[in-house]
């Protein structure tokens, strides 16, 4: 990572902050009766700074490799061929004109691959990766169509793909089950989602509904969305005996290198794999079957390999986000209160993965009512394994519950942001737990304030300037604050004050190596400069998905272990001749490049005077971060409020949002320019949810008929407005640094709001994504 | 994308000679090039004809010669073209993105093919005009960006193009030069109707090349509109498009010309509503009776039938905004 340090010297705005008072230890956890982690108030550090990316030159002048960057001696360019069926088996394969074909080495299919164990399930084992229970590439049998039935290893990519075009297939057809329909008729399941039932009952929620008074009782329906990350998904992999080197683009590298082991029968430190960059991950980057086949192929070959998928080979092997069809039924007394809250309904999976898309999650804590029913039901189709994408449940959850409610604000004739505080509950609606922070009304009224809530048209379709008429509508975002188990964290700290993070967690173009090196800066009391965060790797402690929005507090937990270990060491180094002799840990903090006494910090020793005392160069300390007890005693979760202005033609029945507004309440925000940017992206992507996104699969032979960014539409500039992003920036005293992650919540709501506002602008209420102009002539 | 070889050609008369039984001329290749990849399109040589007439010529009768190397970006930015021609400058412009537009050139631009994803997927889908005979999965399939003009029981794929629904509603004529020597031919009658065989989309004989196009005067064409409508704002392909342009004279429609985009299997002229504007007064009414004239014959199928209401919507607004 030197060229991080070298591009962080160059970086614009580099701040020269340092802390203008010690920051003492963190807590052990944040259990009742801990303190919370003191750098959540500190104000004068580099935290809370409008830091540039310290990769951001490196990007700008195209020298942060990316995963199909790494050129290898005696590289090998893959190319892989897909089924065209959705189940069955091969009947033949024909290699021989590929093979044939100039510059061809191989070509691997099932009959020569090499023997491979499944790749354990994601959520089967902590460091499970995979995407789906099935071997890849070890019979003849097709599980969907699009699954990799070959692939081709040549010297140059152009030769690989001509060649992969020349083998011949054919198949034994099975009966598959293909129409959301037809796997409905056969039956459904419980949903299960992280081994617990999809399903809450309090009270008899249907019968509270009948006698409702008011009511709202509606169906809501989400199409397939597939990942499009820009960065196709490649890897670049290398065997030195049996060791395994994968270059990869990942968001969870530890979890894929343990996966491999066991998929190729070695011990995981065997396999190192590495993804300094990522060029979007959003659930996608995870570990799917070319990876596998990477690794197969160039143990076949004895070269390294270098996959990259096609646009369409994305679409075929990495999975997406299913479809749903939700039930919302709301039954309020007079004044608006919930008395009924059913959120119901069936998502569509596959038989050999354990993903239902959990649409109820929202609905388990953002409203209190008297009663509730709850349930994911799945059925099974034969598709391409379904997975996450970002805030899988809470995306299109929001648009089903949200929608409802403004549905009810309309029927009730309350404005939907009184109707939505009338039911904000005082602790968790289902666990009863306290809320570690919560200030939902705060986002509410300061966004309201800032967008002109207060201008919406009181009437649907009364405001209209030539064609276009114009409407306001808001929803709640939302989603949970997570941190799981196996964070850890190395710090070097050498006698010339640097200081070096070794942690194998993520970067995916979010800024969370700025956001940790500016974190780690104010904890060690240095300047950001004589901070390096080094990630990304699996010769770096820890085993932190970058997913769920939990990459940040696992970060920052395992930080704060690794420091405590950090000042431990280094007051046993000062011993009895230094100014901070006799002190203990906790009665000290890092305050100008050295500890100081917390009651005096006129008794100050550097880590230079420390460690040159010691006759130390450096000090080496790991540390793990404690289990997530946290979330044992508090209801943790972020909210916002996205306010949305469309317009939409009355001739054409054309959408289009001129202006969007977040305001979210997340906990501190760590990097206000890199935080904005991700609540906008991620804004900008439930606008692509609300207005075009949909996966066309056929259900005639399941294949995916829209698999490339000219046929799937995600907004282009043109349909992206100027978005308004602010926050409470109200520390959460239970959580690392007081922040919560936000890579999901941006996109949590906005559909929502982008249908309210069409209601508001039309009087015509869409239900089903996305919001096409025929849905509105 | 199967091994071709690669010539660039000096002028039309060479290309022609150049061009083999399995050949194909190059312009921009923002088509052609991506049909190689799919290996939907497999010429063994490619002859290059961006080097020929790029020339834009405002003839002194006030009609328009166009050499078919001209790209997109220099058509629609050309200043007489978008004084007397504006439908075509805006048709361009509504279509592809700057990039594509800077390389694609007129002639490629006509010939382009569409965009039926069914067509595309050489290896997953039935098409009829990948091979013949083969059977139409768009036919009950995806078809949103399907055509409801001008389809057969073997074929609803559009004609994608924006820029052609202007010249067609300009009348224009295309130059070819071929073995035979050289031709002209109507624009509106250069593509086919799919029919049965939806595998021959144009008039041109075998080898036969675009050499350039030609746009009569059109004194009314000064004010038109080209309205387009999509599922995005930009980078998209019609769902239906509109060139209008209208010549009102004491509250009577002396002329019109009307063409219609993202409905036909080929660029769309709007005979039937022409026919039922001339000479009517420039009224609601008229422009309504219009629109359901031409769309009478339309036909939806699983997922465009939208587009009937639509086109006809479209129709009237765009005949409203120039009568007005």
């Amino acid at each position: 990572m030197s060229m991080v340090e070298d591009a962080k010297a160059t970086v614009q705005g580099a701040l020269q902050t340092v802390m203008k008072t010690a920051v003492a230890l963190a807590p052990d956890n944040w259990i009742p009766g801990g303190i919370p982690d003191p750098i959540m108030r500190q104000q004068h550090g580099s935290i809370g700074k409008a830091l540039s990316r310290i990769d951001g030159p490196l990007k700008v002048g195209g020298t942060a490799p990316f995963a199909a960057e790494f050129a290898l001696e005696g590289m090998v360019y893959a190319a892989v061929a897909f089924s065209t069926i959705a189940k069955g088996r091969i009947a033949t394969i024909d290699t021989a004109a590929a093979e044939a074909s100039p510059g061809v080495v191989l070509v691997m299919t099932y009959k020569n691959a090499p023997r491979m164990e499944k790749v354990p399930l994601f959520g089967s084992s902590p460091k499970a990766a995979g995407g789906a229970d099935l071997t890849i590439m070890q019979d003849p049998s097709v599980h969907w169509n699009g699954q990799p039935i070959a692939v081709v290893l040549a010297e140059t990519q152009e030769q690989a793909d001509h060649a992969k075009t020349l083998i011949h297939v054919t198949y034994d057809e099975d009966p598959a089950t293909l129409s959301f329909a037809d796997a409905k008729a056969a039956g459904t399941d419980q949903g299960m989602f992280m081994g617990e039932p999809l399903h809450a009952e309090i009270g008899k929620a249907e019968e509270a509904l009948a006698a409702a008074p008011h009511k709202v009782d509606a169906a809501y329906l989400t199409p397939r969305h597939n990942h499009n990350a820009i960065e196709l998904h490649a890897a670049t992999i290398a065997w030195d005996g049996d060791a395994l080197r994968v270059h990869d683009a990942s968001q969870l590298v530890a979890h894929t290198a343990w996966s491999l082991s066991k998929v190729f029968g070695i011990a995981e430190d065997q396999v190192r794999v590495s993804s300094p960059f990522v060029g979007g991950g959003f659930g996608g980057k995870c570990l799917w079957d070319h990876q596998v086949l990477g690794a197969a192929a160039a143990k076949l070959a004895g070269r390294p390999v270098r996959i990259m998928l096609s646009r369409e080979g994305v679409y075929r092997v990495v999975g997406g986000r299913t479809l749903t069809e939700q039930r919302v039924a709301i039954g309020a007394d007079a004044s608006g209160k919930f008395t009924a809250l059913i959120h119901t309904g069936i998502t569509a999976m596959t038989s050999h993965n354990a993903m239902p898309e959990p649409f109820i999650l929202p609905t388990m804590s953002v409203y209190g009512a008297d009663s509730f029913l709850l349930d994911v039901r799945v059925t099974h189709i034969d598709m391409l394994a379904n997975t996450f994408m970002r805030a899988p449940g809470e995306s299109v959850g929001t648009f089903a519950l949200e929608s409802a409610v403004d549905e009810l604000a309309a029927a009730m004739g309350i404005d939907p942001i009184e109707l939505k505080l009338i039911n904000e509950p005082d602790k968790d609606p289902l666990m009863g737990l306290p809320f570690s922070q919560r200030d939902v009304e705060k986002a509410y009224r300061d966004g309201a304030e800032r967008f002109g809530w207060t201008d919406r048209p009181k009437t649907p379709g009364s405001r209209r300037e030539g064609e276009w008429l114009i409407g306001m509508g808001v929803a709640t975002a939302t989603y949970p604050y997570h941190r799981m188990s196996g964070g850890a964290a190395r710090i070097t700290l050498t006698r010339d004050g640097h200081a070096t993070v070794d942690i194998a967690a993520h970067e995916m173009g979010m800024g969370t190596a700025t956001a940790h090196t500016q974190v780690t800066a104010d904890r060690l009391g240095l300047p950001i400069e004589q901070v390096v965060f080094r990630y990304g790797d699996t010769i770096f402690p820890g085993v932190v998905l970058a997913g769920g929005s939990q990459q940040t507090a696992s970060i920052g937990a395992s930080v704060i272990e690794a420091h405590k270990a950090l000042v431990t060491e280094l007051l046993k180094l000062a011993g009895n001749d230094s100014p901070l002799a006799g002190l203990k840990p906790d009665e000290v903090g890092c305050f100008d490049a050295g500890l100081a006494a917390l009651e005096d910090d006129g008794r100050h020793e550097s880590y230079a005077s420390i460690l040159s005392r010691a006759q130390r160069d450096e000090l080496v300390v790991e540390a793990a971060a404690p289990p997530p007890l946290e979330l044992q005693h508090w209801s943790m979760h972020s909210h916002g409020a996205v306010f949305v202005e469309a317009r939409v033609n009355a001739v054409t029945g054309e959408v289009r949002v001129p202006r969007m507004l977040g305001s979210f309440d997340c906990g501190r925000i760590l990097n206000p320019k890199t935080g904005r940017s991700q609540f906008r992206g991620g804004m900008i992507m439930g606008l692509g949810l609300a207005l075009m996104e949909e996966t066309e699969f056929d259900e005639r032979n399941g294949r995916i008929m829209n698999p490339s960014l000219s046929d799937y539409h995600v907004p282009v500039h043109l349909d992206v407005p100027e978005i308004d992003v602010i926050w409470t920036d109200i520390p959460d005293p239970h959580s690392p640094m007081g922040a919560r992650g936000i890579g999901e919540i941006g996109i949590t709501g906005v559909a929502a709001a982008v249908a309210n506002a069409v209601f508001n602008a039309t009087g015509k209420r869409v239900r089903d994504l996305p919001i096409t102009l025929d849905k509105l002539l | 994308m199967t091994p071709f070889t690669y010539a660039r050609a000096a002028d039309a008369a060479t290309a022609v000679s150049g061009a083999g039984a399995n050949a194909k001329y190059l312009g921009g290749g923002t088509n052609l090039v991506d049909l190689m990849r799919e290996t939907i399109e497999r010429p063994e040589a490619l002859v290059d004809v961006t080097g020929l007439a790029q020339a834009i010529e405002a003839r002194a009768d006030g009609s328009l010669l166009i050499g078919a190397a001209v790209k997109n970006t220099a058509l629609a930015e050309d200043r007489t073209v978008r004084r007397d021609f504006p439908l075509i400058a805006r048709a361009i412009l509504a279509g592809a993105s700057g990039q594509i537009r800077n390389m694609a050139t007129v002639g490629g631009n006509i010939l382009q093919r569409t965009r039926c994803a069914y067509f595309y997927d050489n290896e997953g889908s039935r098409c009829n005009k990948r091979q013949p005979g083969q059977g139409c999965d768009a036919l009950d399939g995806f078809n949103r960006n399907h055509a409801i003009l001008g389809t057969s029981h073997a074929c609803i794929a559009t004609h994608p193009s924006d820029m052609c629904i202007a010249l067609v509603a300009h009348d224009a004529i295309v130059h070819l030069e071929g073995r035979a020597g050289k031709r002209t031919i109507p624009l509106t009658d250069l593509h086919r109707l799919p029919e049965g065989h939806p595998e021959i989309e144009t008039m041109l004989e075998p080898g036969e090349l675009i050499t350039a196009i030609e746009v009569p005067a059109l004194g009314f064409g000064r004010r038109a509109i080209y309205r387009k409508v999509r599922d995005r704002s930009s980078y998209a392909f019609a769902l239906v498009s509109v060139a209008a342009a209208l010549d009102i004279e004491d509250g009577r429609v002396r002329d019109v010309r009307l063409a219609l985009g993202g409905v036909g299997t080929k660029p769309w002229r709007a005979w039937q509503s022409e026919a039922a504007l001339r000479g009517a007064p420039a009224t609601e009414v008229s422009f309504r009776r219009a629109a359901e004239a031409e769309l009478a014959n339309a036909k939806g199928y699983r997922e465009n039938g939208f587009k009937i209401e639509l086109a006809k919507r479209m129709i009237v607004a765009a005949l409203q905004e120039l009568a007005a």
